[in-house]
This record gives C-alpha cells, sequence and structure tokens, in this order.
C-alpha cells in the first residue's frame, strides 16, 4: 500500500513538474505547479510529517500558487511569437540537469546512510512547537524580523514607482 | 481497530497516529533521488524558460525539492531537525515570493514586458 502510493505520488510530482517547464501557458504552468504541490504533500505523510504537509498545501496552495495566478491576470502576459530556442541552450540545459542528477545519484548511491529506524513515532505540533521555541529561538525571532523587512519592501517597491509616475 | 489501521498511512494518521507500521520497500535513496530529479527540473526550467514568472515558479520547485530531501533525512534520522528546519524554509520561500512578485509588477509598469530576453537594458 504504501509502495503504491509513493510511486502514485512520485509520478504525479514529477509528471506535472514537467508540465510547468515545457508549458506556453503560464496559467496551465502554475496549475503544474498546484498538482506538483499536492504531490508532494502526499510524499510528505508518507514520510510521517501530516502536519508539514498540511503547512504545505496552506502556505504554498493557497498563497503562493493564488499570488501568481492573480500576477498572471494582472498582467496579461499573453504568450506571444516566441523566439525559438537556440539549439545550444537546449542543450547547455539539458546536459545542466543531467549532471546534477548523476552527481546527486552518484553521492547517494556511495555513500555510508544510517540506519533507518523502522518506525518512529508521527511528530506533533507539540514536539515542532518545543523545538522553535528553545533549540531554534533566535532563528525564529530573525525570520519573524524578516517578514517585517519583506513586508516593508514589497510597500517601498510599489510606493516608489506612484511617486515617480504623479512627479510627471 | 488493528484491523483498520494495517489499511495503510493514511488510515492510520487520521484513526490513531501515534505508532505507524507499514512496511516500505523505498527508503531514503529512493526519495532523494526524486527530490534530485525534481531539483533538475526546476534547474532546466530555470535555464530555459523566458517568461520571468515561470522562471519564478522554477525556483519555488527547486526550493520544494530541498524541502523533500531535508523531510527525508528527518525521518530517516529519526530527528525533527530537518523538518524543523523545512518551517524556515517555507517562510523565506513565502517572503521571497511576495519581494519578486513586486519587482516584477515594478518591471512591468516601467518596461512592459517580463521576458527576460527583452530586459537587456544593463547589457548596452
Amino acid at each position: 500500500m504504501a509502495d503504491t502510493l509513493f510511486i502514485t505520488f512520485a509520478v504525479l510530482t514529477v509528471a506535472s513538474a514537467l508540465l510547468v517547464v515545457v508549458n506556453r501557458n503560464a496559467v496551465n504552468a502554475a496549475l503544474g505547479l498546484l498538482i506538483s504541490l499536492i504531490g508532494l504533500a502526499g510524499l510528505f505523510v508518507l514520510l510521517d510529517a501530516p502536519l508539514l504537509a498540511f503547512v504545505l498545501l496552506l502556505v504554498y496552495a493557497g498563497a503562493v500558487v493564488a499570488l501568481f495566478l492573480f500576477i498572471i491576470m494582472l498582467l496579461d502576459t499573453t504568450p506571444g511569437a516566441q523566439k525559438p530556442y537556440k539549439k545550444m541552450t537546449v542543450a547547455a540545459s539539458l546536459l545542466g540537469a543531467g549532471l546534477l542528477i548523476t552527481g546527486i545519484v552518484s553521492l547517494t548511491e556511495r555513500a555510508v546512510l544510517p540506519h533507518a529506524p523502522a518506525t518512529i513515532a508521527v511528530p506533533t505540533l507539540k514536539n515542532y512547537a518545543e523545538q522553535l521555541f528553545t533549540t531554534y529561538l533566535l532563528p525564529v525571532q530573525v525570520v519573524g524580523f524578516m517578514l517585517l523587512i519583506a513586508m516593508l519592501g514589497v510597500i517601498v517597491l510599489s510606493k516608489k514607482f506612484n511617486q515617480t509616475e504623479g512627479a510627471k | 481497530m488493528t484491523a483498520l489501521l494495517n489499511h495503510g498511512p493514511l488510515m492510520a494518521i487520521i484513526l490513531d497516529g501515534e505508532n505507524l507500521r507499514y512496511p516500505s520497500t523505498y527508503g531514503l535513496p529512493s526519495y532523494l533521488l526524486l527530490s534530485a530529479v525534481l531539483f533538475a527540473i526546476g534547474f532546466f526550467g530555470v535555464l530555459l524558460r523566458k517568461n520571468t514568472l515561470v522562471i519564478y515558479m522554477c525556483l519555488e520547485l527547486m526550493l520544494l525539492a530541498s524541502t523533500l530531501a531535508l523531510v527525508a533525512f528527518s525521518r530517516f534520522n529519526g530527528t525533527l531537525d530537518g523538518s524543523v528546519f523545512v518551517f524556515f524554509i517555507l517562510t523565506i520561500a513565502a517572503a521571497e515570493v511576495a519581494v519578486g512578485l513586486a519587482i516584477i509588477v515594478a518591471l512591468f509598469r516601467r518596461r512592459h514586458t517580463i521576458q527576460v530576453e527583452e530586459l537587456n537594458h544593463l547589457k548596452h
């Protein structure tokens, strides 16, 4: 059962990730990303992290993909006559991706991996909270501060252009 | 209850959530391979696509691939650190998307295009 689920989610994730890359239409690419996320959330559940799967769906599918779709609609980027890719670019991209896979696979094949426990207790929200508020207290504060800075940055970015347009 | 638990991980999580017992032939190398393939697809997309928004989506794919590797390592080492780190990655990714899309919108207002081949004003 777990094997079937792994194969299903893995194929779903990789196939829709390919859809993101090869699709001409940006809206279809965003929907491919959404399906890929659902597959990935399923894999997280198989890895005994249902809470992370939930957070992933909440943050990515709920916020990030919706934001992408919103911007696509806002900008109206109809795919015009696109220049064909140079053969060199395609070849170099394929070579780079292939080298990446080969490198990581050979690394995992040769690495001495620790003996995995067959079963673990599923981490609950309490376990995560204990870690986040003891060991990782400083990173949590830093990330919160970074979110504040990002929010300010977005405001400044969109305000500056309004001022220059108003000055004309 | 135990008969129901044997149905699979999803059912077991819904019903019990304490100690899962299911044998899986796919271990850490399978998950790492999948993560590598996802990362390579994202990398390929970043190199190949011309639309800035799609390049951004491919960047997100690469981030997600690294997330999968972290969760897999965390699960098969029996520790929680990797999973906690995923929280930080998700936060950073959300902030990055917000700022990046704001930059893209500002760029579109100025240049009326988001194709990378037409955004070459710094070259000349």
